[in-house]
């Protein structure tokens, strides 16, 4: 059985998307400091995630999704693992990493997990707009060049070592310039840089 | 409720008729090459011509068996049909296509190769019930039009199209005329006269048989260029040698499919509008897509605003339920259904759809397990969405 339809037999995959972990419930009265959203319903999964922040810590956090097995499953691991992470920590979490932790997602389901991912940054960016610190982490390096799904370059570098090679291998994993397509040039131009710097023998 | 294992992806594939399956068995034993010109060759031969009747009869060719050409399946029917275009077009004068832009990825694919060798092809549109629009169709159609390849009735959504007017349409223009009657066929009525169809495409794992063989009707003295060449089987239309079992098998399922319709057509029709009625009654906010009427009996597709389909899908998987759905995630690309794009339903809508395709296994049951799941489901994802239902 290939990858693609073995997934739902890791127990951990299985158990994230049976039972999510932090899921926003309206009942609760969780009060956020900050949130983030990212994605598109006419790609077909969005995300918020939610964060209560103490001295730069996540204390606790809640999200919610349109999206589908692997975007629940993933958003849900992560959510736990930045419980009590320094927000600088968690905004450095690649997407890779909670697919490991997950057990593995299949190829065509990277894509889906690295929303979580997304959201998170963009809420830690409204913590630090909030605490009149905007925009503090992205000026660590990182230029984003996806304004509509708030991809940067260095998503852009993390998909090529994990063998994206074109336009669309780099689509597939981080669905870049899926929403107005206004970054194509500029991200083609970074992708053919990365590629002859990571990826040509 | 216990969990139960309810298959409702019957437009997906069907399992083998108990029937169709001891027919096989028993035919496993007939080795011979049906061109063989010895006794067994003989035999085998005979039951390729019987199955080869049962299919004729299916779509209301039985005056001529002779008509139908079988081979691996729907794809190829379909493909040897633009293959045939392609040849006839590039000797002229007529090269025009005209198909709709909701069939099935093998006529989208090869209207599209046509289009790139340079042939004008026109993709009709769809209403919001996904029939096509006959002005339209009138206005497509010249002098120049060479094929018209318009699906029965559609996979996704089940909506059956007007097949007498538009096989009449296109003779009138002079044009040649297919029809993808994969769906149909075992779910409503077929006549290649009624149709006045050139060309019609069959599948037998649709109709409770095995996996691999498929038909092509071609009406007498309608072109046909071979996608396969090599011996002269099936007149030259399609090398290769005989899948005896499998034909033998197609046979016995569209015997069955025709002997079964219109109970089927009652039984299942009024287990579809039970497990509808059901959902909209129980879920709010839904929306049914597909024709209300001219629909296949079987076919179910709805809309579950704020829900995503795939999560759908694998939430009712982990019940026991197997479903399908026209979301992106669970197709590998970007894109959700064409098909209920093209019907106007927006992305939104089309992530968040799920097809059941119920069959001659289908049961009160299984209908009103489903109900006392899906709701639940939807309810749960709708809590934790950031999409308003």
């Amino acid at each position: 059985m290939s990858d693609a339809f073995n997934w739902l037999y890791s127990d951990v995959v299985k158990d994230h998307f049976m039972n999510p972990k932090n899921v926003f419930d309206p009942e609760e009265g969780f009060k956020a400091d900050a949130q983030g959203m990212t994605g598109n319903v006419k790609c077909g999964d969005q995300m918020l995630f939610m964060l209560k922040v103490k001295d730069d810590v996540i204390e606790d956090v809640r999200w919610k999704t349109y999206g589908c097995a692997s975007a629940i499953a993933s958003t849900s691991m992560l959510s736990e693992v930045i419980k009590g992470m320094g927000i600088r920590d968690a905004y450095n979490i690649k997407p890779e990493d909670i697919v490991k932790r997950l057990g593995g997602l299949p190829d065509n389901k990277i894509h889906c997990s690295v929303l979580g991912d997304k959201a998170l940054r963009a809420a830690i960016d409204d913590h630090l707009a909030k605490t009149g610190r905007e925009g503090a982490f992205r000026n660590e390096g990182v230029k984003i060049i996806c304004t509509c799904l708030n991809i940067s370059d260095r998503d852009i570098e993390d998909a090529v070592k994990q063998g994206a090679r074109d336009w669309e291998g780099l689509q597939e994993r981080t669905k870049i310039g899926t929403v107005c397509g206004g970054c194509k040039k500029e991200a083609e131009e970074l992708l053919h840089e990365y590629v002859h710097i990571f990826a040509e023998d | 409720m216990e969990t139960r294992k309810v298959y409702m992806d019957y437009n997906a594939t069907t399992p083998l008729h108990p029937a169709v399956k001891d027919a096989m068995v028993r035919d496993l034993e007939l080795y011979a090459n049906a061109s063989s010109m010895h006794q067994d060759g003989r035999a085998a031969r005979a039951r390729v011509e019987e199955a080869r009747r049962a299919v004729a009869e299916l779509i209301g060719a039985a005056a001529d068996p002779e008509r139908v050409v079988f081979t691996s399946g729907g794809s190829e029917s379909n493909n040897t049909v633009f293959a045939t275009a392609f040849h006839l077009g590039r000797k002229g004068p007529r090269r025009g296509i005209v198909t709709t832009s909701i069939e099935h990825p093998c006529v989208l694919n090869a209207a599209l190769w046509l289009k790139d060798e340079g042939f004008p092809v026109t993709f009709l549109k769809v209403d919001q019930y996904g029939k096509i629009d006959m002005d339209e169709f009138k206005a497509a159609l010249g002098p120049d039009t060479l094929l018209v390849s318009i699906m029965a009735a559609n996979n996704e959504i089940g909506t059956i199209q007007d097949l007498a007017e538009i096989g009449r349409l296109a003779k009138a223009a002079g044009a040649l005329f297919h029809t993808d009657a994969t769906q149909a066929a075992g779910k409503i009525p077929v006549g290649v006269d009624e149709w006045k169809a050139d060309y019609l495409t069959l599948s037998c794992h649709k109709l409770y048989g095995p996996k691999g063989v498929g038909a092509l009707f071609i009406r007498k003295g309608a072109p046909v260029e071979p996608l396969i060449r090599g011996g002269h089987q099936e007149h030259g239309h399609r090398a290769g040698t005989y899948n005896n079992v499998g034909i033998l098998g197609f046979g016995e399922a569209a015997r069955l499919a025709k002997a079964e319709l219109a109970e089927y057509a009652a039984r299942v029709g009024a287990l579809r509008n039970r497990l509808r009625d059901g959902i909209v009654a129980a879920i709010p906010k839904v929306k049914v897509n597909g024709h209300p009427v001219q629909v296949l009996p079987n076919t179910l597709n709805v809309s579950f605003p704020g829900a995503e389909g795939e999560a759908i899908l694998l939430y009712l998987d982990l019940a026991g339920i197997e479903v399908s759905t026209g979301s992106a995630c669970a197709s590998g690309s970007l894109e959700p259904s064409h098909v209920l794009l093209a019907t106007g339903v927006g992305p939104e809508l089309a992530h968040g759809s799920i097809r059941f395709s119920l069959g001659r296994l289908s049961s009160e049951a299984d209908v009103d397990y489903v109900l006392s799941i899906l709701p639940g489901v939807i309810k749960r994802l709708r809590a934790m969405s950031t999409v308003e239902a």
